[in-house]
């Protein structure tokens, strides 16, 4: 069974550090455990996401790209 | 020996003696070897050191970094008001004021300046690009709780005031509070 993503965000067209700083904004309205869903296109947005999840302890779950856009999967600490 | 040294927590169901030491410890699995902690000095007022200033800033504010950034000599200007024309009480200080224009609207390159055409293109080359501005970023930086400490010795120095400076930022402080604050910090001087 999976669990239903609580908020999406749409960083498409967006440059470091927006994706990052915008995914930080965001995810303080979750509580733990809530899926946060991101969306963007930067192509650094792939280490950074990673590096990101790691040192806030948000898991990342699921990491796909499609047609030039990452999508990211993660889930609150 | 060992059995009266045992008695006392075993008073306690086993289970959550565990979840309580596994918390603990998956906390500080967490928390280790990792700096938690960013200071960054400011010192350079250009466009081209500021940007990358609040860029960390406010990267490691969104990493829960516990982020501070020192402002002192020329990277205080970028925190005064866009709209203060001149600053300071003697000539002096008003006529470096009038000659270096603080706020993030006038910011200006430290090459390639061509008397402010190369930040007219630098904006719209970061306009193209989808790059969020100096102000954008200190936006941002606010609102992630980046510390903005402005340094008072250049304040005084350069005759500015907290009323010359932008709303919502840290009460002046000097070299000491900032050093306290490095300790055990990753540090930068930009």
């Amino acid at each position: 069974m999976s669990q239903a993503v609580t908020k999406s965000l749409d960083l498409k067209g967006l440059s470091c550090p927006l994706p990052i700083a915008k995914t930080a904004q965001a995810i303080r309205d979750l509580a733990s455990g809530d899926l946060l869903e991101a969306l963007a296109t930067d192509p650094g947005s792939v280490p950074d996401f990673n590096a990101w999840c790691q040192n806030t302890g948000n898991e990342l779950i699921e990491q796909t790209e499609e047609a030039g856009v990452f999508r990211f999967l993660i889930k609150k600490a | 020996m060992a059995d009266t040294e045992t008695k006392a927590p075993e008073t306690r169901p086993t289970e959550e003696v565990l979840a309580e030491l596994q918390a603990q410890l998956s906390k500080h699995e967490r928390g280790s070897a990792r700096h938690k902690k960013l200071v960054i000095v400011a010192w350079g007022g250009d466009l081209d050191r500021v940007w990358p200033t609040f860029i960390l800033g406010t990267t490691g504010a969104a990493m829960g970094m516990d982020t501070t950034i020192f402002f002192t000599f020329w990277g205080l200007f970028p925190l005064v008001k866009n709209e203060v024309r001149i600053t300071g009480e003697n000539w002096m200080q008003k006529m470096m004021s009038a000659m270096n224009r603080g706020g993030t609207d006038h910011l200006g390159l430290s090459k390639m300046n061509f008397a402010g055409a190369g930040p007219a293109m630098m904006k719209k080359l970061a306009d193209e690009h989808h790059v969020a501005s100096p102000q954008e970023l200190l936006e941002v930086a606010r609102d992630l709780g980046v510390k903005l400490v402005p340094c008072q010795m250049t304040m005084d120095l350069l005759g500015l005031t907290k009323d010359d400076l932008i709303d919502g930022i840290d009460p002046p402080a000097g070299a000491t509070t900032m050093l306290m604050e490095a300790q055990e910090a990753v540090t930068f001087f930009i």
